[in-house]
């Protein structure tokens, strides 16, 4: 698992076509030194065997025949590098220090490479050598050449380093880079995790600065800015909030103290009184329209995170179903909690019980007589899901997002009574608890689901 | 009863502490937080109704400052603020109940009541009894007379709490707070309907009926009307 998220990683992935373009330049490099120093031995030994020729073709000019094979043999006598051999036309040997005429095609002016035998001690040795053939007349052959087992032993260190050298440097590249890309890994780590605790509505955090004052640094330092200024905010929204509140809370309270007292002067039976009263009850939907409105917000600024425990929904969710079971038998409806086992999330209960009583609650409002309404908490190991069907007229896809919003009630709904609040309040506890409320077909009627991520 | 009532908002401290005198307790009152602390340590009280957000000094503080002198008055707190953990907070500082503005007085009175009575010492009690009801806390059975009548478990409770407070007023909120433990308003009448079902088991077919509503109020559950 973290293996794959090492290689994964931006770190990584950049490490590795380093260390690529590194061995591939590197590689080049030594190629070219390797080409460039074959070449510079060729060129000496070159030089050398065309002095030597030279001096033979002097000789043999000079001297004739002759002349060119005393020089060979004397030239063979002290030579440790040098090769020399003069063949007759039937190829035996008149001079050299060769003992038999090597696997080489004469080819006139250009140098060739060819490897020689040589006794010593009954062993035999195989060296490298690189010379010059010549056609004299009367069918006689020249073979000049030099030893060259300096320059193979070159070649051979260079050939059988290289891939070492190359494998030497991938490793080292990958290590380093595995440790560098984890590096950066606890460090954005640390970022992540930071930022799901304050996601999860723990404002207060910040994330950690260390001390090389390094772009992530400066990254954390700019996000806790960020943060500082969402806190505040926050809190002054909170503080609106309570001061709206209270500023509403106090007049109502004194309207309905006022009502109240009035009705404390009326005789039993005055028809003021059922006025009255009705301007008392109106007083109440008004204050649970706001407190459903300051509840929401409140559920949406993510205030009431911070008292989040484990909340087995298969309890609550029987404890609203016994609540509703005779208002539900009353109106002739079938109210069933499928049994489950235990289902857990982190929520408050108290929200969460209010969103499900008011599914519940709609869904008993809404269907008719001799329908069902279940509700059913399962966990089925992609994710937890709350869920309240009914078998009423359910709602047409084209208007169910429309009734999440604030205030939206659809035509058939207008002469019940209600806030028109309540679905906004169940979506927004669901986005409170990292849930969405989603509503669908129940084939008849309508089946809304919360469910949690 | 001795109350003491802090409150800022004049016209509703003024309606508050008439609403109680008229219910026949003695009422004293402040208007700030530093007053209302002094005045709660220099008197003895039975209740005290604070508001949360006072001047000088906050309910929750004042609050706080006379349980850590030692004071156990029981307090309840008047609140105009709106957090879900307002409440959470009010009862962690000492308070015994919360109830937010507005609030029916009755409502009001009745938490008075429950709260005065959890006050007095009483034996620990494993049997209740109304009239002819019966309630045994320990075998979990209620009698009418000789008749045993069956419960389910939340009607035992709601049945318990009623009696708990017999010839008290009974709001349904704080049914549905203490039977529940529901913080919130479920719109639709469904205490009443639990309430009625209840009747229909302890009072139908008895003389007299125990189980009374309180209009605009809430239950109450008595022997004599």
């Amino acid at each position: 698992m973290r293996g794959a998220r090492l290689f994964a990683t931006l770190a990584f992935r950049i490490v590795l076509i380093y260390v690529a373009l590194f061995a591939l330049s590197a590689g080049a490099l030594v190629a070219f030194t390797y080409w460039n120093t074959k070449r510079a031995l060729n060129a000496e030994t070159d030089q050398t065997i065309q002095a030597e020729i030279a001096g033979l073709s002097e000789q043999y000019q000079r001297q004739g025949l002759g002349g060119l094979t005393d020089v060979i043999t004397a030239r063979s006598m002290h030579a440790s590098l040098g090769l020399y051999l003069l063949v007759g036309p039937l190829g035996h040997p008149l001079a050299g220090n060769l003992d038999a005429w090597p696997a080489v095609q004469p080819s006139g002016r250009r140098f060739v490479e060819f490897t020689y035998e040589r006794r010593i001690g009954g062993m035999v040795e195989r060296h490298p050598a690189r010379g010059r053939v010549f056609n004299l007349v009367g069918g006689l052959r020249l073979l000049v050449a030099r030893d060259v087992r300096e320059r193979s032993d070159t070649e051979r260190i260079f050939t059988t380093t290289l891939p070492w050298s190359v494998m030497l440097m991938l490793t080292l590249g990958l290590v380093g880079g595995a440790l560098m890309s984890r590096n950066l890994l606890t460090r954005l780590d640390q970022i992540n995790s930071t930022s799901r605790e304050i996601m999860a509505g723990d404002l207060s955090r910040r994330l950690p600065l260390s001390r090389a004052g390094d772009e992530f640094d400066t990254l954390a330092r700019n996000l806790n800015r960020m943060l500082d200024r969402i806190e505040r905010l926050m809190k002054g929204m909170r503080e609106v909030t309570d001061s709206v509140a209270h500023d509403l809370r106090s007049p109502l309270n004194r309207l309905r103290n006022r009502l109240e007292g009035a009705l404390k002067h009326f005789a039993p039976g005055n028809p003021q009184e059922s006025e009255i009263e009705s301007a008392i009850a109106e007083t109440d939907r008004l204050i649970a329209t706001f407190d459903s409105l300051l509840l929401i917000a409140e559920a949406e600024a993510g205030a009431a995170r911070s008292s989040m425990s484990q909340v087995d929904l298969s309890i609550l969710a029987h404890n609203v179903c016994e609540l509703y079971a005779p208002v539900a038998e009353e109106g002739g409806i079938a109210l069933h909690m499928a049994p489950s086992q235990k289902v857990e999330v982190k929520g408050n209960s108290n929200l969460l019980s209010q969103a499900l009583a008011n599914l519940v609650d709609n869904a008993i409002k809404y269907t008719p007589p001799g329908g069902t309404v279940s509700i059913k908490a399962e966990d089925n190991g992609q994710g937890v899901r709350l869920i309240v069907a009914d078998t009423g007229p359910g709602i047409a896809p084209e208007d169910r997002a429309r009734v999440i919003e604030r205030f939206v009630r659809l035509e058939a709904s207008r002469h019940s009574p209600g806030t028109g609040l309540g679905l906004s309040l169940v979506a927004a506890v669901a986005r409170l608890h990292e849930a969405r409320l989603e509503l669908s077909d129940n084939h008849p009627g309508l089946k809304a689901s919360v469910i949690f991520a | 009863m001795r109350m003491l009532v802090v409150e800022d908002d004049v016209e509703a401290q003024r309606y508050l502490v008439n609403g109680l005198r008229e219910s026949g307790h003695v009422v004293d009152d402040a208007a700030d937080g530093e007053t209302g602390l002094t005045l709660a340590l220099s008197r003895p009280y039975d209740v005290a109704v604070i508001d949360r957000m006072l001047p000088k000094m906050d309910g929750l503080r004042l609050v706080q400052e006379l349980r850590e002198h030692g004071n156990v008055t029981p307090v309840l707190f008047l609140s105009a603020l709106s957090e879900v953990d307002d409440r959470v907070k009010g009862l962690k500082a000492g308070g015994d109940d919360y109830l937010t503005k507005p609030y029916a007085f009755v409502e009001l009175l009745a938490r008075i009541d429950a709260l005065m009575r959890r006050r007095q010492p009483s034996a620990v009690k494993t049997k209740l009894q109304v009239g002819d009801l019966e309630l045994d806390l320990l075998t979990r059975q209620a009698k009418r007379g000789d008749i045993s009548i069956e419960l389910q478990p939340r009607e035992f409770r709601l049945l318990e709490y009623l009696m708990r407070h017999a010839g008290q007023v009974v709001t349904r909120t704080m049914l549905l707070e203490s039977v529940w433990e529901y913080h919130f308003d479920p719109q639709t009448n469904v205490i009443d309907v639990h309430v009625s079902r209840l009747r229909g088991k302890i009072d139908k077919g008895f003389e007299p009926s125990l189980l009374q509503t309180v209009r605009g109020a809430g239950y109450m559950i008595r022997a004599k009307p």
